[in-house]
């Protein structure tokens, strides 16, 4: 039964595979497919992943955030989704926790994630 | 209405090319074995009964056993009656899913919802409940209130919503699309949710 599912889930399988690898605490660009009237143009949005959510299944999501203007502003996006055109990885950050709600009162410095070297 | 016998499998969600996410219930249906076709002359109507889902003989009692064997099929846990299919049908053939459904058809699907057991008024009927929990108000948050006059009817009448046993019945969810279908597993993906549990016998009418 289970494997029936994973069957309707596996169409999305490369779209998976196209996405690189990224966690909480990453600064990450994400590429969006906005589609006007019938014309269709890529909008980017770049921010801080705060969590990673529902992983494995089809509906996997994650929330970015970034400060626009001096206002915080937060996006989910569905991981897997066609509309999602590129993500690119531009930092990895060092972080002790899978979800980092702790950022959203902070601003400036206070806001900042420690980069992971390698 | 031609329709199928299926089983549920489970939902997961698929994207449209929108990018947009849907739910979507996966159904195990069919093939299904023709075991009787009732015409108007012998039986005052019309349909085609189909058979579903292996069952052992020994777990078949001996009328369900001759009715099997007069159509040459092998005994079936679920049988159920349709007719309007496109082909002419006799006992013994099988249906499958691409021979009655096609992809972005709409679909009713029929199955027995989940038992919740003795539920009361706020969940089986939703009343509101009481509303309050102060001034005096205590131990009856969740109580249906009054359920009729006084010494005129000085009775309760028939079919007052009440508490009692809830879930398990017979619903008809209407106009699910059909996604997708993959014929080599015999398998179904309707959008949005269907009746029952996994693993529980559902109707697919078209």
């Amino acid at each position: 039964m289970d494997d029936l599912i994973k069957l309707v889930e596996s169409e999305y399988n490369g779209q998976k595979a196209a996405h690189p690898e990224f966690g909480p605490g990453d600064t990450i660009n994400v590429h969006v497919r906005i589609s006007e009237g019938n014309k269709e143009r890529i909008q980017q949005f770049q921010g801080t992943v705060l969590q990673k959510r529902n992983k494995g299944g089809n509906g996997e999501t994650f929330t970015v955030r970034k400060i626009s203007n001096g206002i915080g502003v937060e996006r989910i996006f569905p991981l897997i989704s066609p509309s999602i055109a590129k993500i690119e990885v531009i930092r990895k950050g060092k972080v002790r926790r899978a979800r980092l709600f702790y950022l959203r009162g902070k601003y400036g410095k206070a806001a900042k994630v420690r980069e992971r070297r390698i | 209405m031609p329709g199928i016998i299926g089983i549920k499998v489970g939902m997961t969600s698929v994207y449209d090319e929108n990018g947009k996410s849907m739910a979507c219930t996966l159904i195990q249906a069919g093939p299904c074995v023709v075991t009787q076709v009732k015409t108007d002359e012998t039986d005052g109507y019309s349909a085609v009964q189909l058979g579903f889902d292996e069952k052992k003989e020994k777990n078949t009692t001996k009328p369900l056993q001759g009715h099997f064997q007069k159509s040459g099929s092998s005994p079936k846990h679920k049988i159920k009656e349709f007719d309007g299919f496109n082909q002419e049908l006799k006992p013994g053939d099988v249906v499958k899913l691409e021979d009655v459904f096609q992809e972005g058809e709409f679909v009713d699907v029929v199955g027995s919802s989940k038992g919740k057991g003795f539920q009361g008024v706020v969940k089986r009927h939703n009343f509101g409940g009481v509303g309050q929990s102060t001034h005096g108000q205590h131990n009856r948050q969740r109580h249906p209130g009054a359920i009729g006059a006084c010494s005129y009817p000085a009775r309760v009448f028939k079919g007052l919503k009440m508490g009692g046993r809830t879930g398990n019945q017979k619903v008809k969810v209407a106009n699910l699309k059909v996604l997708k279908m993959i014929p080599e597993k015999n398998l179904l993906v309707v959008n949005g949710s269907i009746p029952g549990a996994k693993n529980s016998y559902v109707f697919i009418e078209k």
